[in-house]
């Protein structure tokens, strides 16, 4: 009976959600408008998330944590780790049957253990509704067998950071739209003295560029249908430009993890790179004089798009899981709720400046991407985003070729010309047939 | 006993009074902490490491049994054998070196210098320092954009350009060691310097007199009865190198392109990264064998009674 109203309700708010965005924007739905989730009586919660990137997220999220429990009485501890150090915790939790009650984790976790979490649909499609709908890469992370296993936080993305002067210095104005575009400026950049420098060591956030490089081209690790299907003559095409870009690239960036275009860059010896909001706000934020100047220039473009005609970015990504075992599913689900909602999410979002990319897309219009027109390509990186296990399934063998860094590695060693184009696919094939038979 | 027991049928306290004055089960009393903690501790999981590793367990689903198909599976794979490789060249060219300066550096600090007692606790400081501090600090020493190395050597003329110490292969390989030295070497020198201390000085008088040369007071005094002491700290060190972690995983990640990989940062970075918990313990599993062999042949190859009494071996 209850699944029935639920339904019933969730249609009409649908279907009011179509009509509202057919007047002329994203409005709030009537009959989607309430979830009530009631606490259980004495409940308390614990909550296991990331490690700040920036300080006003965690001050935030705090505060609004605060606001949950004065409004519901439930009381919320909040245990932080970085975030490489998630996924074995909430692994352990999840087998264990103990822990958190919520974890907000990374990527394709949830996809782990799907069972052992608490079914989130009602409050996915509530929110869904409310907001103008996920963007499609989230539901690839957070839903399973047609239910919503996580809620989507959002992305810690990163685009194309470049010094305004300096591409205009090698006669461009914009970052180009195209790859062949792309390559050109790369080397007038180089050919100025400014080069640009992408991480090509084992970087797990800065090194996904060379996802998007390969997919730009319609390379893919996997078909719909997860066969490994890495070589083929997009790939091909993709090592050939890797190729061709990798000598525009300042020495160094085989060797290169996640901070080093970051001090690189900030010490004026690269002109671009790929990275998270970070660079921009050390720089505007800094003491110094020269930092503070070099921020003015600073500038950021989403990702050229490749023959492929759409956008492949691969992007850091969080959403946050309910375990089964929590003795207080609704008050879990009522705190993702309460800070989901606007009044909470969007706060949240400007006092982490940018860094993180709603999931839903009416916090598209959160004034944190337009009060520093700076920030507005970091707005569209979860639009742009493909799943990691792109173009098949999501799950242990995406999880597992993704952390052995076998694209980064195929990108790495054809680009530098440690191994020919085709000598990197054969070994990226071998590696990737070895976790998908699995 | 048997007569005992049935004269106090009902006196539990005097048998635990003649057990508590009884040798066997006092001792088996003393050893039960001991044994538990080791049980608990080592025994337990080690056991669990090696089952592990005959299963297909992931992080998140308990796994079957699948016998040796984890260990035939990683022997057709590329980066577990390159793993191999870098694991046993990183454990000789470390421990050789790590034992000729690290013994040059005992015998230094075994002779009478000024103010020896704080030289030795500065010798100390890299094994003092923790792992991963140390290795932040290489990690900026190889920085292919602010190495100091390539800095000073850009001013002083003798390079041109800077360093990529960790972007070639063999040249990430050489830096990833030269850590790993560094930071090794005061533990072999520390231990040695102690054995050397053991040694009576009227041995090398005798010696003297016996018109023994330096040389030769170091190879029939000093190295025969160093041996026992050398013996068990070489055991260590191939240990603590050969399980290196740490260093790898701040310095490179096992970059670039899988180069410098050890058994230890592959197995953390396919069972808890991966979620490979089945192939993970497999790669940890063997690296018992090689740990096995290199105990063996340090500990009882080194102790042997003849290369002791200063004579000559076969």
């Amino acid at each position: 009976m209850t699944d029935f109203s639920r339904r019933d309700l969730l249609k009409i708010g649908a279907g009011a959600a179509v009509v509202g965005v057919a007047a002329g924007g994203i409005v709030r739905p009537a009959a989607a408008a309430d979830l009530a989730l009631t606490p259980e009586p004495g409940a308390s919660l614990r909550v296991l998330r990331w490690s700040q990137f920036v300080q006003g997220d965690i001050d935030q999220w705090m505060a609004n944590t605060k606001k949950f429990t004065e409004k519901t009485g439930v009381a919320v501890r909040i245990d932080r780790e970085a975030w490489p150090d998630l996924p074995p915790k909430s692994a352990v939790a999840a087998n264990v049957g103990a822990g958190p009650d919520i974890i907000v984790g990374f990527f394709d976790d949830a996809q782990l253990y799907p069972d052992k979490l608490l079914d989130l649909s009602d409050l996915a499609t509530y929110l869904g509704d409310k907001y103008g709908g996920w963007y499609d890469v989230c539901t690839r992370y957070a839903m399973r067998d047609g239910k919503w296993i996580a809620l989507p936080l959002g992305a810690p993305g990163g685009c194309i950071v470049y010094r305004k002067s300096w591409i205009n210095e090698a006669g461009f104005d914009a970052i180009p739209k195209d790859m062949e575009g792309f390559l050109k400026l790369c080397q007038a950049l180089q050919a100025k003295g400014h080069p640009a420098g992408m991480a090509l060591g084992n970087a797990i956030g800065d090194g996904s560029w060379t996802y998007w490089l390969m997919w730009a081209f319609g390379g893919k690790m996997v078909d719909d249908d997860n066969n490994v299907a890495i070589n083929s003559p997009e790939t091909l095409k993709a090592l050939e430009y890797a190729k061709e870009l990798y000598p525009t690239f300042i020495s160094g960036t085989l060797s290169w993890l996640d901070p080093n275009n970051n001090k690189a860059f900030l010490d004026g010896q690269i002109g671009l790179t790929n990275n998270g909001i970070s660079i921009y706000y050390a720089a505007k934020n800094s003491k110094d004089e020269k930092l503070k100047a070099m921020a003015a220039d600073i500038e950021h473009s989403n990702y050229p798009v490749g023959p492929v005609g759409h956008p492949t970015e691969l992007h850091l990504y969080s959403q946050a899981m309910a375990f089964k075992y929590t003795k207080f599913p609704n008050a879990a689900k009522a705190y993702l709720q309460f800070m989901w909602e606007k009044e909470q999410y969007e706060p949240w979002q400007t006092a982490a400046i940018g860094y993180v990319t709603q999931p839903l897309k009416a916090y598209e219009q959160n004034k944190v991407w337009s009060t520093d027109p700076k920030n507005l390509p970091y707005r569209d990186v979860l639009k742009n985003m493909l799943w990691h296990g792109y173009s098949g399934k999501l799950g242990y063998s995406s999880a597992a070729a993704m952390n052995d860094y076998i694209v980064q590695n195929m990108v790495a060693s054809a680009a530098s010309g440690a191994k020919s184009p085709q000598d990197a696919i054969a070994e990226a094939e071998k590696r990737l047939n070895r976790f998908y038979k699995l | 006993m048997t007569v005992a027991v049935a004269r106090h049928p009902a006196s539990p306290a005097a048998f635990w009074r003649r057990a508590w004055e009884d040798r066997t089960v006092l001792s088996l009393l003393c050893l039960a902490p001991a044994v538990l903690l080791l049980l608990v501790f080592l025994t337990y999981p080690l056991g669990l490491g090696v089952w592990l590793g005959f299963t297909d367990a992931r992080i998140g689903r308990p796994g079957v049994f699948i016998g040796l198909e984890n260990y035939w599976s990683l022997l057709g794979d590329d980066i577990f054998r390159l793993a191999v490789f870098n694991t046993l060249l990183y454990t000789t060219v470390a421990t050789v070196v790590k034992f000729a300066l690290g013994l040059w550096l005992a015998l230094l600090l075994n002779e009478h210098l000024p103010f020896k007692s704080l030289i030795r606790a500065i010798v100390l400081l890299p094994w003092i320092v923790p792992t991963v501090l140390s290795a932040i600090v290489f990690w900026w020493l190889y920085d292919s954009q602010f190495s100091i190395i390539s800095w000073a050597l850009t001013r002083l003329g003798l390079i041109d350009h800077y360093i990529d110490f960790l972007g070639q292969p063999g040249m990430a390989r050489a830096s990833v060691i030269a850590a790993n030295i560094w930071r090794g070497i005061p533990f072999v020198a520390i231990c040695l310097l102690a054995g050397l201390q053991t040694i009576s000085p009227s041995l090398y008088e005798a010696a003297s007199l016996d018109g023994a040369a330096a040389w030769q007071r170091f190879r029939y005094v000093t190295l025969p009865l160093l041996m026992p002491v050398l013996s068990i700290v070489l055991t260590f060190s191939i240990l603590f190198t050969f399980t290196d972690f740490q260093l790898i995983y701040a310095i490179t990640r096992g970059g670039p392109n899988n180069a410098t990989h050890l058994m230890a940062t592959l197995a953390f970075q396919r069972a808890i990264g991966g979620g490979n918990l089945g192939e993970g313990a497999a790669i940890a599993v063997a690296m018992v064998p090689f740990l096995v062999i290199a105990t063996v042949f340090s500990f009882f190859g080194l102790r042997r009674g003849r290369w002791q009494q200063g004579g000559r071996d076969g």
